[in-house]
């Protein structure tokens, strides 16, 4: 099954690290990045970045910011290959930003 | 026999199928299947040798003919491909006991803990969903969906059906004890005999996985409680509660106890020392007819240091007046911060009673009252305050 693994975070979690845990965090990803069940990643600008799309009487309408008004935000997403849901929480957990105090949301891939 | 059978087998059975089936729905309506025609069958022609892997063989030939009468084919070829077993043939031995992994399923973390404990009663005990919804008071409409949704996230979300490795396995076993004991708890209560229900699948779970000591040590909490249960409440309805003190103890079971008591012993003998298996000893020592208080005052210290439950330290306190220091017991009392739970004033008010504040101790008790939400509990405390 294929899973995305969406990263909700603090925007600037990684900034305010010391250099060497900073970089063990950037070695991690790395890491998961080669693992054989791993298939693509993105990291996203910071929220501040975020312009929500709707429609609002016949019109699209444009506003600033992301769609959630929390402290943590979507960072980026993971989508990875795995048996089942305990695999991929295995690999959601080497996610640094877990042990940064973040969270990561598993959500299987719709089957086509 | 087709009641005890049902009661033993269906856990097997849909354990089976479920490993089989790889899907719950269709799990159960196979047994479901397996069981009506056992009930037209077995009358007739006696139960088989092996019922459990009669029904086994039935089911699964059922499904199998059920997948090729739909043409629902996609994706579940190779199941067509299993030769259709002999019903005549079927050996228990053959069967391979798959409840482990079914429980492991239920209890999944990953599913609402409402979720886990009624799939837990319907797949593993048997339950029908008009049972567990009154036992849980909610409709059976509702129930019905709580079961449905945690059937479709164990397929959409891809839960597994195993047992957990040697390094998921003691958090995922802490997972499925909670949910026993919740279950226990809810029977506790006295709706539906949950009580046993518990019981007889904790004793599933310590004969599948004989060497986890924590499980004996709910199997021996859940034993020596429901021992006690006859004589916890009293009156024509059971509406007034019993304290230890006060309960006729020939309504205590004894062989339960006792049988309690030696899986208790099991536990130990294991290495046990976790909250289940002290909260067991605790209970053993309340089931002698002296009991003694400060043992179990040092038990409930151990229990607190393993939970840094408030409510364990309150219980520490009831247990040191108990062994003769009602004054020690309410400083620590005096001590919690547990202002809005109602044990925490009606043992305040016991404690001021017992060292003559019976003002103090009325006042206690009236914010009890104020709490209390069951009638049992209502009848007690009135009584208490009327006999201030």
């Amino acid at each position: 099954m294929q899973y995305a693994l969406m990263i909700y975070s603090e925007s600037s979690y990684l900034e305010g690290l010391p250099d060497d845990e900073r970089e063990a965090a950037h070695a991690d990803y790395r890491a998961l990045a080669e693992d054989d069940r791993f298939v693509s990643a993105a990291q996203l600008e910071p929220a501040e970045t975020a312009t929500c799309v709707r429609l609002a009487g016949g019109r699209t309408l444009m506003t600033d910011g992301p769609f959630a008004d929390t402290k943590e935000v979507l960072g980026g997403f993971c989508l990875i290959e795995a048996a089942d849901l305990d695999e991929a929480a295995e690999l959601a957990a080497r996610i640094p930003a877990v042990r940064l105090g973040g969270t990561v949301e598993i959500r299987p891939l719709a089957q086509p | 026999m087709l009641e005890e059978a049902f009661r033993d087998e269906w856990g097997r059975v849909v354990a089976s199928l479920v490993g089989f089936l790889g899907d719950f729905d269709r799990a159960e309506d196979a047994a479901q299947e397996a069981f009506a025609v056992a009930a037209r069958t077995w009358p007739r022609t006696g139960p088989p040798d092996s019922p459990g892997a009669w029904l086994v063989t039935t089911a699964r030939n059922r499904a199998i003919d059920r997948l090729r009468r739909e043409r629902a084919l996609a994706g579940k070829m190779h199941l067509l491909a299993e030769p259709e077993a002999t019903v005549d043939e079927a050996d228990d031995t053959l069967i391979k006991d798959e409840r482990l992994e079914l429980i492991f399923t239920c209890c999944h973390p990953a599913l609402p803990l409402e979720g886990q404990v009624a799939l837990t009663l319907r797949a593993l005990g048997g339950l029908n969903t008009a049972e567990i919804a009154r036992a849980f008071l909610v409709s059976e409409e509702t129930m019905k969906r709580r079961l449905t949704r945690a059937k479709t996230k164990i397929r959409a979300a891809g839960i597994p059906f195993t047992v957990p490795g040697a390094h998921l396995l003691p958090e995922r076993l802490d997972a499925v004890l909670a949910v026993l004991y919740l279950i226990y708890n809810e029977g506790y209560s006295g709706r539906v005999d949950l009580g046993a229900e518990a019981i007889r699948l904790g004793r599933v779970l310590a004969a599948l996985l004989p060497d986890e000591p924590e499980t004996y040590g709910l199997l021996a909490l859940m034993l020596i409680h429901h021992a006690r249960r006859r004589a916890r409440f009293a009156g024509e309805r059971g509406e007034d509660l019993v304290l230890l003190d006060d309960q006729d103890r020939s309504l205590w079971d004894l062989d339960r106890i006792a049988e309690g008591r030696a899986v208790l012993d099991r536990a130990i003998a294991l290495g046990g020392r976790g909250a289940y298996v002290v909260q067991a000893a605790i209970a053993s020592l309340q089931a002698h007819e002296r009991v003694d208080w400060p043992q179990v005052a040092e038990l409930y210290r151990r229990l607190a240091a393993l939970t840094g439950s408030a409510v364990v330290e309150l219980n520490r306190a009831v247990a040191l007046a108990q062994a003769g220091d009602p004054a020690g017991a309410l400083c620590a009392v005096d001590r919690l911060d547990l202002d809005g739970y109602l044990y925490f004033h009606s043992t305040r008010g016991e404690l001021l009673r017992r060292l003559g504040r019976d003002g103090e101790a009325r006042a206690a008790y009236r914010r009890a009252l104020d709490l209390a939400v069951s009638t049992p509990e209502q009848r007690f405390l009135t009584r208490r305050l009327e006999q201030l």
